[in-house]
């Protein structure tokens, strides 16, 4: 009984009172989120942005099986569409950053990759992200335009543990986000400007959400210079 | 209280069940994906049994029947599987058995041998998360053993492989069985250490928990039928062990 109790209690607002926000974001966005959370609690005082990151497929069937979320910040728009056509995105959706993707590899090169013609090597360990994911539909795209057809090792189902992947030296190249290149330590290996798809970022609040009110603060946050600037930083393009 | 706790297992079922295509059943479990999946899956799991056996039986009898100096760390070492997050131990596997890995590396120099990626990797993940299930299940067992008949045996002139073959074994015999089932029931539902140290590929290491989860945000019909597989393999597999692996 006083499990439950205390279950509901925390439930319903932070530690010291503090009212919640809740954001589901795409992997890809956990680095930039943490300094867009910080930024935000310090502009608004006795708030608590809590963060939920994964693959933004998995973040979808979350928010359409009914998962209290307050934001949700995807690395597709096809996959904020499908919550949208569900019925679960207030009116206003907006596109706040892109981000290109690039191919990584472990720090030195090692495997000596040179560009996206090596993705169809069978005696690489290359890796790829999921085709459900934003990063693994948009490098599979890439990888058409540029004519490889890819032999990945793997399908990971987030892009950080493909770069995770790639830092330990387990993958020789990866293809993921410029920002995962610039938080990593991986090297990265440009990719020609007419295959260098980049994802677009839309966030977007989420109906009969805890915090509604929070929720709308945080939108209006998400467009503000100093977010911009924030995103800029961590590699992120305007949109 | 105890309806509480069968309804608490009976829902996340009967929400299965509810969403279950049961038009599409027998194509979605016949696609290419699922196949794959089942197969890799059932080499892996059983492949997991066979070395829980050959590892775990020798590493139980040691534990159960030999007094030495830190047997109580050994036990916890070996069980320490059954605690750890699936994923923790899949990381940890990359990192020690990786091509970088502390034992990789030198393995991959040596060998050109690359753990991660294939099949082999597969195995030791799955592995490594349920032969614990096996070693504690004979370790108990032979405490149980009424050593006085092994004592018989050898002294009617019995070797020691003889008496562990024709009177240990045997009257272990039930425990042993439900140890296997178990062991394998554990290898063929792991997933995070699976896709943490093999990686996820179909037709190489995409096996059905892995496809389930890569399913679940793109073609969700699909990964409810295969959930259903596994939970009809596993309760049949449970219920069919009835209460063999709580008594002798």
């Amino acid at each position: 009984m006083v499990v439950a109790a205390a279950l509901i209690v925390a439930s319903c607002g932070g530690a010291d009172g503090e009212t919640q926000i809740r954001v589901s974001a795409a992997s890809s966005l956990i680095d930039v989120f943490a300094d867009l959370e910080v930024a935000f609690e310090e502009a608004n005082p006795g708030t608590d942005v809590v963060l939920n990151l994964a693959g933004s497929s998995l973040l979808r069937e979350q928010i359409i099986a009914g998962a209290p979320v307050d934001i949700f910040a995807s690395a597709s728009v096809e996959i904020m569409k499908e919550v949208e056509s569900a019925g679960f995105t207030e009116d206003e959706i907006g596109v706040f950053a892109r981000n290109n993707i690039e191919i990584a590899v472990p720090p030195g090169n090692p495997a000596g990759i040179t560009g996206l013609e090596d993705f169809d090597r069978d005696d690489l360990f290359l890796g790829l992200c999921a085709v459900a994911v934003p990063c693994g539909r948009l490098a599979r795209q890439s990888l058409q335009m540029a004519g490889v057809e890819p032999l990945p090792d793997t399908n990971e189902p987030n892009v950080r543990s493909l770069l995770t992947k790639i830092e330990e030296g387990e993958l020789d190249a990866g293809i993921v986000y410029a920002t995962d290149v610039l938080a990593g330590d991986v090297d990265r290996i440009p990719i020609p400007s007419n295959v260098r798809l980049s994802a677009t970022y839309p966030v977007a609040q989420i109906v009969e959400s805890p915090n509604p009110a929070g929720g709308a603060d945080f939108m209006v946050f998400m467009f503000t210079d100093e977010a911009r600037r924030i995103l800029l930083n961590h590699g992120f393009l305007s949109p | 209280m105890a309806s509480v706790a069968v309804v608490f297992f009976l829902i996340p079922l009967i929400g299965l069940l509810a969403r279950a295509p049961w038009s599409d059943l027998g194509s979605l479990l016949s696609s290419e994906v699922v196949v794959d999946a089942l197969v890799l899956s059932l080499v892996a799991s059983i492949a997991a049994v066979v070395l829980s056996a050959l590892l775990g039986v020798p590493m139980a009898w040691v534990l159960a029947r030999v007094a030495f100096r830190g047997r109580a760390f050994v036990r916890g070492l070996v069980l320490l599987p059954l605690v750890l997050p699936p994923i923790v131990g899949g990381a940890a596997l990359l990192f020690a058995l990786g091509r970088r890995g502390v034992v990789g590396e030198p393995l991959y120099e040596a060998t050109g041998l690359v753990l991660p990626f294939s099949i082999w990797g597969v195995i030791i993940a799955v592995t490594f998360v349920s032969m614990p299930f096996l070693i504690i299940t004979v370790e108990a067992a032979l405490r149980n053993v009424d050593q006085r008949y092994e004592g018989a045996a050898a002294s009617l002139g019995a070797s020691r492989w003889t008496v562990f073959r024709r009177v240990t074994l045997p009257m272990i015999g039930p425990s042993l069985l439900a140890g296997f089932v178990l062991t394998w029931a554990r290898a063929i539902g792991e997933f995070g250490a699976t896709v943490a140290f093999a990686g996820n590929l179909q037709g190489t290491t995409q096996t059905l928990p892995l496809a389930v989860f890569v399913s679940l945000e793109s073609d969700r019909d699909t990964a409810i039928a295969i959930s259903l597989l596994l939970v009809a393999v596993s309760l049949t597999v449970l219920i069919g062990l009835r209460d063999r692996w709580l008594s002798r």
